[in-house]
């Protein structure tokens, strides 16, 4: 069992809060993924898990055991580093086998699991080789081997892909996920692409200016984000936010957006009836979207901006009054520019998001 | 309805100014690149003769140095005699024993010294570390001559004097500037996820580096002892006012003696003087190279 609960944890430099109270809690044997963009704290996070920036308050416990303060040797986790930390005045068992070695395990038993740690990987016949000697991926596989070579029950990753060419990043992407679910270590994962964070993990925590924003399952974090941060930095293209204005008509709460009228989902109108009146912003992903070529009750009317086929489908870009929204749409269906075609949002993929906020709003 | 859109053809350059333009700018570059050869191959041959002239010198019989007009190797016979007869002399053999032991003495100290400084710099953000780099270099900026005046008058009252060892810290401080940042740089150049990857692993910050840094360095350690050492060997200002009486360096020896010694000794001495410096610089020219920033990895 080997829990990781981080408790209110805050760690500063000089001045700059670099983790603002944060806690996680990552189940035994889960992948969670820290997911933010540069300086959101998520490394800071994740060295402070290691042991090589220690906390400046809070408390850090790995299978209950509290590991705040202790030097990362007694934490006994693995790591996988950015820039692999491959050891260059050794060969490839010798770098795979260090950390055994340090720990004084059995010869025999140490040459058996450097090489199932380097068959995983499939680096079983560079072993003798050295770094210098090796490609970019090669090494990436050596740092992996020798952080799974410890079989700690606690792996922690900082953005181990992104210093792969885009090929080999999504050939390692699936074969670390399987890896990972084949080794059942309680992991945290360490990204800036939001893809990698959707695709691999168990839950991911999307963090931004020291705080986690939302901790949850991609599923959910892609559907239902916290906030319109979250829903821009999560999924591409970004979900879409247009303005729109609440009002009461009859004793009916309905949406204006331009000219047009929207009546929101029954479940929504309690929270939205405190906006009446009120500014508010609807959020929607480009692929909940429906198209329509001819005039509906419940449809907006959209000019065709742009059209960008990317093969599995094609990106319009669509005009409704001043804001453009983005679409995509099946490859074989045939727009032109300049077009005007009609847009339906069912009301259920519609998220409402407080304009002052930016916070979305729940039923 | 398709329309013919008339593509321009592309334009040959055959104009026979152009060509020449280009012909005149190629051979300009050329001549350029000729010109830095030339400059290069000069300065070379401004060191080169001199060494090339005295080692002819020192490396044949004294009867043909003594001989005029000089000529060089190999167009004179070869003979160690010169060698033999310089070595042979009086204080030769004990100014030798004293430079290496100065030099010996100063490379430990400063290495001893330098290394941990350099880590330090290179490692850890502290208060007032880039005064602290300057202040290194300051050292460098007192002339020999002012340091060497009033320490000898220390060590005289210190009764440490003409003493092999006084010698020895007065030349660790000479080297200590240039040691200090020439191992930074060795340090700097070791990333210190090594050492943090080495401690995720098992290992004690102490064990992190005497496993990872210390294997990675030692070419670098060993390179800037090298050059301590021909620093060491090489002085004769310092060496001559702190240890000038019973424990002269071989330089000392050699500089005090040349007013009343022969033409084949003074070759001689020069020449072997020479020798560590080409040597050592020989082996260490990379690292010489990186502590003047040009870091080729």
């Amino acid at each position: 069992m080997a829990e990781i609960k981080i408790e209110h944890v805050t760690k500063r430099f000089g001045n700059f809060v670099a983790v603002d109270d944060v806690s996680l809690t990552v189940e035994d044997q889960e992948f969670t993924v820290l997911v933010g963009p540069s300086g959101c704290g998520k490394t800071t996070l994740l060295r402070a898990v290691a042991g090589l920036g220690m906390a400046d308050e809070g408390r850090i416990s790995i299978g209950g055991r509290d590991v705040t303060y202790l030097p990362p040797r007694e934490r006994y986790i693995s790591m996988v580093f950015q820039s692999y930390a491959i050891f260059p005045h050794m060969n490839v068992f010798d770098n795979i086998g260090f950390g055994l070695k340090v720990r004084k395990v059995e010869k025999l038993e140490l040459e058996r699991r450097v090489r199932e740690a380097a068959e995983l990987l499939h680096i079983e016949d560079f072993l003798d080789r050295y770094p210098k000697a090796l490609s970019g991926g090669q090494r990436q596989r050596i740092a992996v081997a020798r952080a799974i070579a410890m079989q700690s029950q606690v792996l922690l990753m900082d953005e181990p892909l992104s210093n792969l060419d885009a090929l080999l990043r999504l050939e390692m992407r699936a074969e670390l996920k399987r890896l990972l679910q084949e080794i059942g270590a309680t992991t945290i994962y360490v990204t800036h692409d939001q893809v990698e964070a959707l695709s691999m993990g168990d839950r991911i925590a999307v963090m931004r200016g020291g705080a986690i924003l939302q901790y949850d399952e991609p599923s959910v974090v892609y559907d239902m984000p916290a906030n319109q941060f979250i829903g821009s930095f999560i999924g591409n293209p970004p979900m879409n936010f247009l303005r729109a204005q609440v009002q009461r008509e009859d004793g009916r709460v309905n949406v204006r957006i331009g000219s047009f009228t929207l009546t929101p989902s029954d479940g929504m109108l309690p929270v939205l009836k405190a906006y009446d009146g009120k500014p508010i912003l609807l959020g929607i992903r480009a692929e909940n979207t429906e198209i329509l070529n001819h005039q509906a009750h419940d449809a907006l009317e959209v000019k065709i901006l742009v059209v960008e086929p990317l093969g599995s489908q094609n990106l319009l870009t669509a005009q409704i009054g001043e804001e453009t929204i983005k679409v995509s749409t099946h490859p074989n269906l045939a727009v032109r520019l300049g077009e005007v075609v009609w847009l339906r949002f069912p009301t259920d993929k519609i998220r409402w998001v407080d304009r002052d906020s930016g916070q979305v709003l729940y039923p | 309805m398709t329309t013919t859109v008339k593509t321009p053809r592309p334009v040959v350059q055959a104009d026979p100014e152009v060509r020449a333009i280009h012909r005149r700018m190629l051979r300009r570059q050329r001549l350029s690149r000729a010109m830095v050869h030339l400059i290069a191959i000069l300065l070379s041959l401004w060191v080169l003769i001199p060494i090339w002239f005295t080692a002819s010198m020192a490396l044949t019989s004294p009867t043909t140095v003594r001989s005029y007009p000089k000529s060089v190797l190999p167009f004179i016979p070869f003979s160690t005699d010169t060698m033999e007869f310089f070595l042979k002399s009086r204080g030769i053999l004990p100014g030798i024993t004293n430079s290496v032991v100065v030099a010996v003495l100063t490379l430990a100290l400063s290495t001893l010294i330098a290394a941990p400084a350099g880590y330090a710099i290179s490692r850890y953000i502290f208060r007032g570390r880039d005064a602290f780099r300057l202040s290194i270099l300051a050292v460098r900026a007192f002339p020999i001559v002012v340091l060497s005046i009033p320490l000898a008058l220390i060590f005289i009252r210190l009764n440490i004097y003409d003493n092999v060892f006084s010698l020895a810290m007065m030349h660790t401080a000479l080297a200590l500037p240039t040691t200090i940042l020439v191992l930074s740089s060795v340090f700097a150049s070791i990333p210190y996820e090594l050492e943090e990857a080495a401690q995720i692993f098992g290992c004690s910050p102490a064990q992190a580096f005497r496993r990872i840094v210390l294997p990675l360095v030692l070419p670098g350690i060993a390179a800037s002892a090298l050059f301590t050492f021909v620093l060491s060997w090489n002085d004769v200002f310092a060496a001559s006012i702190l240890a000038p009486l019973e424990n002269r360096t071989l330089p000392v020896q050699i500089l005090i003696t040349l007013d009343e010694s022969s033409e084949p000794y003074q070759f001689a001495g020069g020449f072997f003087m020479l020798i560590p410096a080409l040597i050592f610089i020989f082996f260490i020219r990379r690292y010489l190279f990186n502590m003047w920033g040009q870091i080729t990895k």
